[in-house]
């Protein structure tokens, strides 16, 4: 790598190189990007900074994240989105793409300044209320419209509000037994259905996130078989977690969209092995111990990804046989890249290319400790479970931000 | 058995049976001038009440004087946690406190098993309803008049006894509880309710379900009525007042309709109208009254068997009560 670029790839090569790694055994990928991400600054800075959002998106192998909207103030002007597209800059540690509101305040109620936030120095092309649900079918149709001027990118949190008031887990047998509000499958299923028609009506492309149920990837599968720009994502823990750990009423597991039903994982398993989900997003969600650590009702939901994303997705889908690790790069780079318009991350790793590598030890066995994480807060699912793999190292355009495990210093 | 009580499917049969009988030697005292036992004496019970309810407040505090605890009441309203405080930040103060046992009524589903789960407090946690999740001592004390009137005896369960439980399913801890607990005893239950009023993923459960109250009348021993609140009816669960009291209430003639031998309960507090009527209230055949007494002698069992040191499953068969024999 020189400059920020593959230099030379290839074996016996006759370079003097300033760091050396041996990668036997490693899996190189391309930086990996992420398409939702919250890292709760301005605001709630106690949660998560800019800073160690992006530390920690390095330690899970991630060179570029996209930023939500929900912070505080809200990033729903050109000013916000730029202040923490700087901050992202002066990390140094992760790209960061911020997303802007597509309504003002999240409000669902007035459209935001869209345009101004593109033409900003963030540049911003992917804009979701996500939190919320842009419910009002006509401020959606808006918003989808508008956003063609730019080639934009409306990323929807699919949630039918009256459907899912008072909601705190997947409705189902579990939630019935636990007498705990239910977040109907359809209350989801009904929005993308919507937004699908919406979309192609309009002739717009839209991006669902988060996807959770069998009855979700039904509907992206016939809207994409219909030819129409539909994108979708899905989080790692919605291919490894089910509802039945609600049981607990330990409130880590609490998180929007809930978790679902075995069913429903394989079904999400096997719309990413087939492409009908194009992308892995972590909806890393920083939350500080005291809303976590209180009952199950008034604790906040969401849980933090960056740092086990890529092995969460090597036990789901590569170890399972579901996907090889071209596919684990096409869904964790290329494709959300493409999505979020990122043109210098997402790339084949080639000579002439950015610079944006991850190595990745797939044999590496271990236990997830929190304590470890980079991330400034410590709501896992995963504490205490063994899961599989470590990123070795991650580079953003040639300069290393992590070595051997460990963070550098930058 | 477990330290805690905070749900009935945490009861094995044993347990569920000894609670029963502990309760029915507990209910001979409350006929004497000296009601007063000396079992938890010098032991911390905290009522810690997060949503009002005097009726079952009162029954735990009467149980816990009997059986000679000290007793402090923390009502949640009014106090620092309704400015925010967490249920975490109030359990450590109970904890510094030194309570052996925590009474918690709690307007939150799994607050209780929270509470039993977390390593906030070290005393026992006995739930007293949480939100629409469950009130095990209810359904404990529902068993309790059950047994009396369809099989009494020591020892003795409930198999073969047909019980309905009738109103709002979905949002009733009291029948999260029974449903448990009469299947562990043997009885067989039907929930009866329109299709809004019950949980999804019913059909997993332990019971019957049924749209139509005039079809299992005639074959239940004990017919158990909730209360349904007026507020339900805005939330489109039901159309009108007038059409559920027409489906799903009970009064004169479906009384009649009842074999000889049943019984009708209620958990109370009895709002006379829409799910009962007068008639049937005042009829000889509700043991809501009855409900309310055996309330306070199965909490009683429930304290001596958790706090008082004997853990159900080790405790004996045959309980001698050594220390109220003194
Ligand atoms: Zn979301």
């Amino acid at each position: 790598m020189v400059d920020g670029a593959f230099a030379a790839i290839g074996e016996g090569l006759d370079v003097r190189a300033d760091i050396d790694i041996d990668a036997h055994g490693l899996i190189a990928l391309p930086g990996l990007v992420d398409l939702h991400t919250h890292l709760r600054e301005p605001g709630r800075e106690d949660a998560e900074t800019v800073l160690t959002g992006t530390q920690a998106a390095a330690m899970g192998g991630y060179t570029a994240v996209h930023a939500m909207a929900n912070t505080f103030p809200v990033a729903d002007s050109a000013g916000v989105v730029e202040q923490v597209w700087r901050l992202g800059r002066e990390s140094g540690y992760c790209d960061v793409q911020p997303v802007g509101a597509v309504t003002v305040g999240l409000e669902g109620k007035q459209l935001a300044e869209l345009g101004a936030m593109h033409d900003s120095a963030a540049g911003v092309r992917v804009f979701s209320d996500d939190g919320k649900c842009v419910d009002d079918a006509v401020i959606m149709r808006r918003a989808l419209e508008y956003v063609k001027a730019f080639d934009g990118v409306i990323a929807q949190h699919a949630q039918e509000p009256r459907l899912t008031a008072g909601a705190q887990m997947n409705e189902g047998t579990v939630s019935g037994e636990l007498g705990l509000g239910g977040w109907p499958a359809v209350a989801e299923e009904s929005i993308i259905a919507r937004d699908v028609l919406l979309a192609a009506h309009v002739g717009s492309r839209v991006h669902i996130c988060h996807l959770s149920t069998a009855g979700s990837v039904e509907i992206v599968r016939w809207a994409k078989g219909k030819g129409w720009d539909v994108t979708a994502e899905v989080t790692p823990h919605h291919l490894l977690l089910t509802d039945e750990l609600v049981r607990s009423y330990d409130p880590v597991y609490k998180v929007n969209p809930p978790l679902r039903t075995a069913a429903d994982v394989e079904a999400l398993r096997e719309a990413l092995a087939d492409g009908t989900i194009d992308a892995v997003a972590t909806d890393h969600a920083p939350h500080p111990a005291e809303d976590k650590d209180c009952e199950w009702a008034v604790a906040a939901m969401g849980m933090v990804g960056l740092e086990t994303a890529l092995s969460v997705v090597q036990q789901t889908m590569v170890d399972t046989g579901l996907l090889n690790w071209e596919g684990v790069a096409d869904r964790m780079s290329h494709r959300p890249a493409r999505i979020g318009r990122l043109t210098g991350h997402g790339r084949p790793i080639s000579v002439g290319e950015p610079a944006n590598l991850v190595l990745f030890d797939p044999a590496y066995r271990g236990v997830v400790n929190p304590d470890t994480f980079a991330t400034r807060s410590r709501n896992t699912p995963y504490k205490g479970m063994d899961l599989p793999g470590r990123v070795h190292a991650t580079f953003l355009r040639g300069e290393a931000t992590v070595l051997a495990g460990e963070l550098v210093e930058r | 058995m477990k330290r805690h009580l905070v749900s009935t499917a945490d009861l094995g049969r044993d347990d569920a049976l000894l609670i029963l009988d502990t309760a029915e030697e507990l209910s001979q005292f409350s006929g004497r001038a000296v009601k007063k036992l000396p079992t938890l004496r010098g032991r911390t019970v905290v009522n810690l009440f997060f949503e009002d309810s005097t009726r079952t407040k009162t029954s735990f505090e009467v149980a816990e004087k009997r059986l000679s605890a000290d007793v402090i009441n923390f009502s949640a309203k009014g106090s620092s946690v309704s400015k925010g405080e967490s249920l975490k930040d109030t359990a450590l103060t109970l904890q510094a406190m030194g309570a052996d046992a925590v009474v918690i009524r709690h307007h939150a589903s799994g607050a209780p098993a929270r509470l039993a789960g977390s390593d906030w407090l070290h005393g026992s946690v006995i739930n007293a309803g949480d939100g629409t999740h469950e009130h095990p001592t209810q359904a404990l004390l529902d068993a309790f008049t059950l047994r009396r009137h369809l099989n009494p005896g020591a020892g003795r369960d409930l198999a073969g006894r047909k019980v309905a439980i009738v109103g709002d399913i979905l949002h009733s801890r009291v029948a999260r509880s029974n449903v448990h607990l009469l299947t562990t005893l043997g009885a067989e239950v039907t929930f009866v309710a329109p299709p809004t009023l019950l949980p999804i993923g019913i059909d997993t459960w332990p019971c019957e379900v049924s749209y139509d109250l005039d079809s299992v009348l005639p074959k239940a021993d004990a017919v158990m009525m909730l209360r349904v609140q007026r507020e339900r009816m805005n939330a489109a669960f039901f159309p009108t007042e007038r059409e559920y009291s027409r489906r799903y209430g009970l009064d004169g003639a479906r009384l009649a309709r009842l074999p000889e031998h049943a019984i009708v309960m209620h958990p109370g507090p009895m709002v006379r109208g829409m799910e009962i009527t007068a008639e049937v209230a005042d009829s000889p055949r509700c043991t809501v009254v009855e409900q309310v007494a055996n309330g306070v002698s199965v909490r009683m069992a429930v304290l001596y068997l958790l706090v008082g040191g004997a853990t159900l499953a080790d405790a004996p068969r045959t309980t001698e009560l050594p220390e109220a024999a003194q």
